[in-house]
């Protein structure tokens, strides 16, 4: 069983890294709109500062959401799902690997690059610290939430756009939770802790949820 | 291991493909499916690979130990599930890894079926029959004792027909079981023959 899950670990990684995957395009989008946000909001530094948590935030959702789609419709399309069916580890851990590889090449370079990034709208080096830690724990439930989504729409051709529209209301709380979080870092009212908590907690359950959901919608497509 | 179908029906799309197929293989054994296209030979492998759910009979698996029929099993179906961005050796090393039960290495499995000289070419740069017979060398990489190939001999020239056919004859041999569909003969001593006809659609009464 952690034989299949190595092996299809480190195929996923080696196909992300052969083909230029969905991780730098990812980032390239997360970029893209930071950067933009201040030529739309005007040289402010103290809004930007203000609200540069939550612009952050919004650009890692986007972010997540591109390149979702292919999760598992790359291995549908070239029949590698039905060589995946045959494995002696159950789906779930099948999902598991799969949905690892893919934070691992999009959801973690966008926590890892939300430093950088942060200089563009004004973040403290508190904010930034704020948004590395509070991405690097939510980023693991978009993610699992968009895997549901891609193994439901992994037979359909335009699947993307269907795919966004399902997901994205179950990816707000992670959204609210997220930039609460970041917010109190940086003052306010309410202590840390008790956003980032949910967050975790957030994370914990789309973990589970999203692995057998995914197995279960993989299980059931024709 | 022993494998039973028993009165195996299928429906696509609310519509009843075939139906009453039953049939049994003994270590050994090889089964030939026939029809014309559309008939439902790759669906009925589509059913015993785990694919599809049957709409009525069942799949009996006998003498497997502990292991599922998924798990006894290997399928080259019309789709390769080859990685064309990962050289044939790194798709068998997948392969090896992931269906456990390892027994030829790569560049073995891939020497037996006369593409050594394709160990580190990524697949996109190969022909469809080169392809095929990656996609067969992965019968080799890892031990399975049922073979399910849809039209495995499509794309083939007549020297891999054969190396394919010997490669059939020696799993046999093995205790191995094989069902393949074909529209080719390829001349496998002894095998059954079942021949899947489409259920006529019945004309509404009036």
């Amino acid at each position: 069983m952690t034989g299949s899950f190595r092996a299809l670990l480190v195929r996923d990684l080696k196909l992300a890294a052969r083909v230029g995957g969905s991780g730098t395009m990812g980032l390239v989008f997360f970029l893209a709109i930071v950067t933009l946000m201040p030529f739309a909001l005007g040289p402010d530094l103290n809004l930007l500062a203000r609200i540069g948590p939550a612009i952050l935030w919004i650009a890692a959702l986007l972010a997540t959401l591109i390149g979702l789609d292919r999760l598992f419709q790359a291995d549908q399309e070239d029949g590698s799902l039905d060589l995946l069916r045959l494995s002696p580890a159950p789906l779930e851990v099948v999902v598991l690997a799969k949905v690892l590889a893919h934070w691992l090449v999009t959801g973690l370079p966008l926590a890892l690059a939300a430093p950088l990034f942060g200089l563009l709208v004004a973040l403290t080096p508190e904010g930034m610290l704020a948004m590395v830690t509070t991405l690097l724990v939510g980023t693991p439930a978009l993610t699992f939430i968009g895997a549901i989504g891609a193994a439901l729409t992994a037979t359909l051709r335009k699947g993307g756009l269907i795919l966004a529209i399902l997901v994205l209301p179950f990816m707000i709380p992670t959204l609210i939770f997220g930039v609460s979080a970041a917010n109190a870092a940086l003052g306010g009212t309410i202590p840390f802790s008790t956003p980032f908590l949910i967050l975790i907690a957030l994370s914990l359950i789309s973990g589970v949820v999203g692995t057998f959901g995914a197995a279960a919608a993989l299980r059931s497509a024709e | 291991m022993r494998l039973s179908v028993e009165n195996l029906a299928c429906e696509r799309g609310e519509r009843r493909i075939f139906e009453g197929v039953s049939f049994t293989l003994e270590p050994g054994d090889a089964l030939m499916v026939r029809g014309r296209n559309g008939a439902g030979k790759s669906s009925l492998l589509e059913i015993l690979a785990g694919r599809l759910i049957p709409a009525a009979g069942r799949v009996l698996l006998r003498d497997a130990g502990e292991r599922s029929l998924p798990e006894c099993l290997h399928y080259v179906g019309h789709r390769d599930a080859l990685k064309a961005a990962l050289t044939a050796g790194e798709n068998l090393v997948f392969a090896r890894d992931f269906l456990g039960d390892p027994a030829l290495a790569p560049p073995e499995a891939l020497a037996a079926i006369g593409l050594a000289h394709a160990l580190h070419l990524p697949v996109a740069y190969l022909s469809a029959g080169q392809r095929r017979r990656v996609a067969l060398a992965r019968l080799l990489v890892a031990e399975r004792p049922l073979w399910l190939l849809d039209e495995p001999s499509t794309a083939l020239d007549s020297a891999s027909q054969e190396i394919l056919r010997l490669l059939i004859e020696a799993h046999r041999e093995a205790g191995g079981i094989v069902i393949a569909t074909t529209h080719a003969p390829l001349a496998l001593a002894g095998a059954q023959e079942l021949t899947i006809e489409r259920t006529p659609v019945l004309e509404a009464t009036s």
